[in-house]
Order: structure tokens, then sequence, then C-alpha cells
């Protein structure tokens, strides 16, 4: 998984094909929480309803430890483990805080202050210097 | 004969449609946000369209990781609004024009874009989010006031389209149109956008100087606007940036020359930055 042009963007998985692959079953276990009866089945049971997606043994643990950069590690989109944030009631933007380690309330201001700047946050290499 | 008369660039942030849903648009993080919609509405009304084709993506609804198509064109009757996890939101059920619809499929894909068919489809945030925001507030037994034939658009695995390929098959969209004989007032909306990323280290990512360079080609520079790599997306917009791709299907089905007639940018709405502008046609 090497060569790609766009692994240089920092703090970034782009879901590519190689992704998609990797984390199908734990894609298809979160969005199947879009659904009512499958939400009260998770509620119910969460190691039955997991078990149902034939998921590695690390994205088990990451769902477990609702480690939510690991699971986009893993082969996660955002579109997805944002399903299972919602299954727990947290909303996007604290999802968002949670992944880039800040409080709700650091990164709600840095919002309402303009987003986190382009600047220096282009490249792997603008990270590495500081 | 039906024509083109407008393009729209709108974002379609999720938490827009909540807090119409919810009655807090007046609150002081939301007004602004708003404001920026209240020519577009009076627009609106001036300016009814019979249809609107509108482009949109979906986000994992009505496909999930197992079905991802490129370009899928709703053909259905209606296509009622989703429940993406938390309830559907309490908008009207969306009817389509069924006959330009099937018209548009049948002239695009022999003019070699290869698109899916959907006779059974459920819409998100990403296609009810901008007919909020540009018709107002609409009870859910209500009806929304044009038809709409949807286009989504995958921009969740990447790649998505090339701006190229979207721009030219807006332009086969047009000809489409163009040769549709009801007479009939069309507008094409491009949604989402524009930058931000929701996801990892580098979430809450905005660049509201190449959003404002990108809203400055989609007026007057639409040929720059299709050269943009999907490199230059993800690093300079964001991750989910990309769905910028969208704007470039409106843009190819306008005229070459348009009249910006308003623009809105705001930032935030959540985690994006909203952007939003109205094209007018000459012909």
């Amino acid at each position: 998984m090497s060569g790609k042009d766009y692994d240089d963007i920092p703090g970034t998985f782009v879901f590519d094909a190689d992704r998609s692959r990797q984390g199908y079953h734990l894609n298809q276990f979160c969005i199947s929480l879009r659904k009512a009866e499958n939400r009260d089945a998770m509620k119910a049971d969460p190691e039955a309803h997991m078990a149902r997606f034939p998921m590695s043994e690390e994205q088990c643990q990451a769902v477990r430890d609702r480690d939510w950069n690991r699971l986009l590690e893993l082969g996660g989109n955002i579109y997805y483990t944002s399903k299972l944030a919602a299954f727990d009631g947290i909303t996007f933007q604290d999802l968002a805080a949670m992944m880039t380690g800040v409080s709700r309330e650091e990164y709600r201001d840095m919002m309402l202050h303009g987003g986190r700047p382009i600047a220096g946050n282009r490249s792997k290499s603008e990270w590495e210097e500081n | 004969m039906a024509r083109i008369t407008a393009g729209i660039g709108c974002s379609h942030v999720p938490a827009i449609g909540v807090a119409m849903d919810t009655g807090i648009t007046e609150q002081p993080y939301w007004q602004p946000v708003f404001k920026g919609f209240d020519f577009s509405r009076q627009w609106m009304k001036d300016n009814k369209p019979d249809v609107v084709f509108l482009v949109y993506n979906d986000h994992c609804t009505a496909f999930d990781a197992s079905c991802i198509p490129t370009f899928a064109l709703g053909c259905a009757e209606t296509f009622a609004p989703a429940d993406e996890g938390w309830g559907a939101r309490p908008v009207p059920i969306v009817r389509n024009h069924q006959k330009l619809a099937s018209h548009i499929a049948q002239s695009v894909i022999l003019d070699e874009f290869d698109l899916t068919i959907m006779n059974e489809m459920e819409v998100d945030h990403g296609l009810t989010v901008p007919l909020s925001a540009m018709f107002g507030e609409i009870p859910q037994d209500g009806e929304w006031p044009c038809l709409v034939v949807p286009l989504a658009v995958n921009v969740v695995q990447y790649p998505a389209p090339t701006a190229n390929r979207c721009f030219q098959l807006g332009r086969a969209i047009r000809r489409a149109i163009d040769s549709f004989p009801e007479d009939l007032n069309v507008q094409i909306w491009g949604t989402g956008g524009m930058s931000h990323q929701l996801q990892a280290e580098r979430a809450g990512l905005i660049n509201a100087e190449w959003d404002t360079t990108f809203l400055d080609m989609m007026a007057g520079d639409p040929d720059a606007a299709r050269q943009i790599s999907h490199l230059e997306f993800l690093r300079e917009t964001g991750s989910e940036g990309i769905e910028m791709v969208m704007w470039l299907v409106m843009r190819g089905a306008l005229d070459e020359k348009v009249t910006e007639v308003h623009r809105h940018y705001h930032v935030p709405a959540s985690n994006t930055a909203v952007g939003h502008i109205i094209l007018e046609n000459h012909d």
C-alpha cells in the first residue's frame, strides 16, 4: 500500500479500494445500526450483534474500545463509524473532537474561529517538524 | 422544449437540516448560516422551477459498502426520506418527473455515460438538506414546490469521478434536457462541500481562501475548475471536500458564460464551510 500520492496528507485516511476491502465487514456492521431493529439488537447483546459480521478480532476490539481513529486505521470509513457514534449518542462534531484529541469545547471553539487552518497541515513533513 | 435556466451550488451539511427540523435557526450560531439563504428563498419564488435536477451524494444510506455506483440516476416515482440512524427527517416525500428522468437516462447512456438506474431509492440529507435550505420549512404532509430528478454520485469510496468527468456528464445532461419536448423550467443543483474534513487527526480543516477561488471559478472560469485534481481536493479542502466534484456536474450543464446573482459563504456549520451560489443561464 505504498506509493499513493495522497499518503503524504497528514492525519487522514483516504478511503480507497484497499481500505474498503479491509474494512468491509466492519463498515457493514456499523451501517447495520442505521436500522432501529439492529440498534435494538446491539443494545440487547453487543457481542451477539457484532458476531453477525465476520470482523477481525482487532476490529471487534476497536469497536468495544470505541477507538475511533483505530477503526479508521482498520478500514473503517467515517460515514460508517459515525453510525456507531450516533448509536452511543455522540454528535458528529463531538466525534471529530475525539478523533483530534481535544475537548468538545476546544474543538467547537476552533471551528467558530475559522476551523483548522490549511497552513502547516498540507503534508506529513509539516507535522514532523513540530 | 425543456430548458435549464439556472444552476445552484449548495452545501448539504446534515446539521443544517437538524437546525431547521428542531426550530433553532434563529440562534446566534445558526443565524448567519440561514441569513445567506434569505435572498435564495425569494429568488426561488420568483424563478420557480418545474423540475430540479439534483446532484448529491448518498451517505451509505441507499448504498452501503456492498454496492457503490459511481453515477446513479433516480428513476422511481417517489423517493422517501431515509432513517439515517436517528429517525427520518420530517420533510415531504420527494416526487420525480419520471418521463424526464427516463429520457435523461436514455440520452446520456447513448452519449457514452454509463449510469446506474435506480427504480427504488431512499434519499438522505444529501438531497433533502439543499431542498430545505432553498425552499424553507415545509411540513411533512406538505409538498415540495417542484419535482426532483436525483443523481447520486459516489464520493465516499475513493476515487470519486474526476472533476472533468463530472463536468462532461453535466454537458451530456444539458444535451438530454435540451432535447426533451415538454416545456419545462429546469434548474440543476450541485450539492456538497465546501472545504471540510470529518475524520482522523486533521478533522476540522477549513480552507476559506481555496473555497473562495473555487466559487470564483464556478462563476467565471469553469475550465480551470474542471482541471482540479483529486489530490488537490484532498490536500487543500479536506478528505470530504472532494464532494465539490458534484458542483462540476451542475456547471457543465450551464452556458459557458453565466450571471452570478447570489453568493453566500460562512464558517462553520458543524465541521464544515457552507458555500452557496446561484448562476443564471443566458439562453
